[in-house]
């Protein structure tokens, strides 16, 4: 309440003063940022892998909630009321960026009237910025590729290499948000980064032995993940990205897969298995549901676990398929 | 506390001489490059020094100024820890200034030391360049608005002589310009393109960024009044609009209004969503609301109730009131009533798949009227809708309404109407749709009612190009 009563005072006095103007256009973007001591930070992420990172990072100094769930499209959420409520009191909204959230966060960020969170505000964090993006498009983008991204594909997070680039970015908000919580978050994320990369060499030792396989994809999911474990992305059951598959799609990619001899085809679990089943009959081949996020299954309850599983999944594909 | 607020007030002293350092800079050593005859040079330097000693003295005068009421507030302001970091949080960008001119200005660099962390971290929020990683930046758009145009074309085949529409024709397209106008504000302006003219729909600034939760919109917009009122023709799940809306809703424009918009989330119980929206319009609207003075201006009031009843299912419910003045004259209110309920299920695994939708609005609307046997009379009439929407697979929706609605300026004429429609969408930025519509509609506006039945066969082209707009939900 007495900060309240400064802040209407310094308005007063700095529209007085012409050089207090600028100090007036930061203030509103910083107020509600510092001091507010111990409480925990109120941290809520557009989908649950975020959510994982910010967790790692900010250990018991954070509240976290996702507004995504791990099992479902992240095109496609609902921009649902009630998700208003968490996001109104939120000290840091985290999003994915790259227009993966386009059809439903603007409409939530604007209701929540929470001017922590507003596209660009100090609560507001893209964490694409700190990841490595794939298939971006050159030269003109139009519909007729399908629901694109212009500005990437925006799965980058199921790579562990931008999972460590995206938390060492939150570790950096977080203490920037909290400065005396600072060792603390920096303490976290070189654990975090230990961990992941110990992790990840037993992952990478994995799939070794199929470095190079050929694969097929539901949607571009997979591009990030598919770079970092060696594989082969060679063709998609959609014919264009958001476009549902066609007879005539269906029919040339059986035929791509039997002349590659591709036997894998990898599936989000938001996506209908009719068609990924059918092509896999006909190719001799094996559907995997791949979790795409933390919490596509209960038992997927970090991100550790969701390579975990998705790599356990993928060997015994291949494996059967061999 | 008081030497943080001297401080600040010496980052000021610091920014402005810096400020001024720089032309003096110039001057000064432009003089030493001149050569001693060019005598005019010397006269204008001279005019120069002497307007920035002006200057000079203008803002040291300015700085005593800003002392003084620091002091004042200082004074005002008496015990109070962190209140003095938020000051030099506030001034951190004089505190920039003071950084880079600080070397041999014996600025007290205690200060500076206090700002420039905060600083450094409030800064990187905004502009940390990261030139390896993250998307294209979107260089095409850099600071353009959001623009999308949809185009909505509509034929109609079959049987109506109540209230006829045109064989074919390209009904509405709509102009979408969306952008964020500053750290506070964001605008959203839809411009329809229509066989009768242009007509700006929605054009509004949000201000996002308000005290105590409060959400304000300022500008033309489509009234909270219930849930259809507030959809856009090509977000409605059905070609048309129900019966209701023509008859005491002002058709197809609606309450639409120019004014203010005003709303809050409220204090609920747990998982429970409450809003109430109040706003005040100019009072012209369509054949609803109709203003001759100033002061007859249309309110209108909406509480929204939302509630997760699983992670599929979900319960919206809502009601509404709207008042304004009629055409009849100043003296002349109509009042409405809304209540509205949505029932939503849509499965996350699936939900590109297989939705549904169930929705009931019903409205009551009582309209100040002269009539020849009492002088001064309300007529109060009813009007309801049903609709059911069903998404069957990932490119085809089913959907049937009900609707019933009286006249607004007689109960007697009830329309009654039945449609059933088939949506395909060969994808998110196109759909394609048939509607069959039954209507029982009352033909003549005189005391004894006649009706005609009507049975006509609509179909719609929507398409999509540009920005990409939210989901409607």
């Amino acid at each position: 309440m007495r900060n309240a009563g400064l802040v209407t005072r310094m308005k007063i006095f700095a529209t007085k003063g012409s050089a207090m103007s600028l100090a007036l256009t930061l203030l509103s973007a910083m107020t509600g940022v510092p001091a507010r001591g111990a409480s925990k930070l109120r941290v809520v992420t557009a989908t649950t892998d975020l959510a994982a990172l910010a967790q790692e990072i900010g250990g018991d100094k954070v509240e976290v909630e996702s507004v995504a769930r791990g099992y479902q499209d992240p095109h496609f959420v609902e921009a649902k009321p009630s998700f208003l409520l968490k996001l109104r009191k939120a000290d840091l909204l985290i999003v994915v960026g790259l227009e993966l959230e386009i059809g439903w966060l603007p409409p939530l960020i604007t209701q929540s009237s929470n001017p922590n969170i507003q596209v660009s505000a100090p609560g507001y964090l893209d964490a694409s910025r700190f990841a490595k993006i794939l298939e971006i498009p050159t030269g003109q983008v139009t519909r007729a590729e399908g629901d694109v991204h212009p500005q990437g594909n925006p799965h980058y997070w199921l790579d562990p290499d931008n999972g460590l680039r995206v938390a060492k970015g939150i570790a950096d908000k977080f203490s920037e948000m909290r400065p005396n919580d600072g060792a603390y978050f920096a303490q976290n994320y070189s654990d975090f980064e230990k961990r992941l990369k110990q992790a990840d060499d037993g992952w990478k030792a994995q799939m070794k032995p199929y470095e190079g396989r050929k694969v097929v994809t539901y949607h571009r999911s997979w591009p990030n993940f598919a770079e970092h474990f060696g594989l082969n992305v060679v063709g998609y059951v959609e014919p264009r990205p958001g476009i549902p598959p066609s007879p005539q799609h269906t029919v040339d990619l059986i035929g791509q897969m039997k002349r590659d001899s591709v036997r894998v085809i990898l599936v989000e679990p938001y996506f209908d298995l009719k068609t990924p089943n059918a092509v896999a009959r006909d190719t001799g081949g094996q559907v995997v549901v791949m979790m795409p996020s933390v919490g596509g299954e209960k038992e997927i309850t970090d991100y550790f676990k969701l390579f975990d599983y998705d790599i356990a999944k993928l060997k015994q594909a291949f494996d059967a398929t061999h | 506390m008081k030497k943080a607020l001297v401080l600040c007030a010496s980052l000021f002293v610091v920014g402005a001489v810096r400020a001024q350092g720089v032309p003096d800079g110039t001057s000064s050593g432009q003089s030493m490059a001149d050569t001693p005859g060019s005598e005019k040079n010397a006269a204008n330097s001279e005019a120069r020094i002497q307007t920035l000693e002006q200057q000079v003295s203008m803002l040291a005068e300015q700085v005593a100024l800003l002392r003084g009421q620091l002091k004042v507030l200082a004074d005002a302001k008496a015990p109070g820890g962190d209140a003095g970091a938020r000051l030099v949080l506030t001034s951190a960008p004089a505190a920039v200034n003071a950084e880079s001119a600080a070397p041999g200005n014996g600025v007290s660099s205690a200060a500076t030391r206090e700002a420039v962390p905060v600083l450094a971290a409030a800064q990187g929020v905004q502009s940390t360049p990261n030139q390896t990683y993250g998307g294209a930046s979107g260089n095409a758009r850099l600071l353009n608005p959001d623009i999308s145009l949809i185009g909505d074309f509509i034929g109609t085949a079959g049987h109506n002589d109540v209230t006829p529409s045109r064989s074919l024709e390209l009904h509405e397209s709509e102009l979408g310009v969306q952008a964020i106008i500053d750290p506070y504000a964001r605008a959203d302006v839809f411009i329809s393109f229509g066989e009768q003219g242009v007509n700006v729909e929605e054009g509004y600034v949000t201000f996002t960024s308000l005290p105590a939760g409060l959400l304000l919109k300022v500008g033309k917009m489509r009234a909270d009044f219930g849930k259809v009122n507030t959809i856009h023709n090509h977000a409605l799940p059905f070609i048309d609009r129900p019966l209701a809306t023509n008859n005491l809703l002002g058709g197809e424009d609606g309450i639409d209004d120019a004014g203010f918009s005003l709303s809050r989330i409220l204090p609920a119980p747990k998982d429970w969503f409450l809003e109430a929206t109040a706003q005040v319009f100019r009072g012209d609207s369509s054949d609803v609301f109709h203003s001759r003075e100033r002061q007859d201006v249309s309110t209108v009031g909406h509480l929204r109730a939302y509630k997760d009843l699983s992670e599929s299912t979900n319960l919206d419910l809502g009601i509404s009131y709207a008042r304004g003045h009629n055409e009849v004259g100043s003296n002349f209110i109509t009042s409405l009533y809304g209540a509205d309920a949505t029932i939503r299920w849509k499965p996350l695994r699936r939900s590109i798949y297989h939705s549904f939708l169930f929705r009931t609005e019903l409205f009551e609307s009582l309209r100040d009227q002269l009539t020849l046997l009492d002088f001064l009379h309300s007529e109060h009439v009813f009007g309801m809708y049903s609709s059911a929407e069903y998404r069957v697979n990932r490119r085809w929706t089913v959907g049937g309404r009900f609707d019933r609605s009286g006249h607004s300026t007689n109960a007697n004429l009830i329309d009654t109407g039945l449609s059933a429609i088939v949506t395909y969408w060969p994808s998110e930025f196109s759909q394609i749709r048939g509607q069959y519509r039954y209507g029982h509609l009352a033909t003549s506006p005189a005391q004894n009612a006649s009706f005609d039945n009507a049975n006509e066969l609509l179909f719609q082209f929507l398409f999509v190009m540009g920005a990409h707009g939210a989901h409607p939900f």
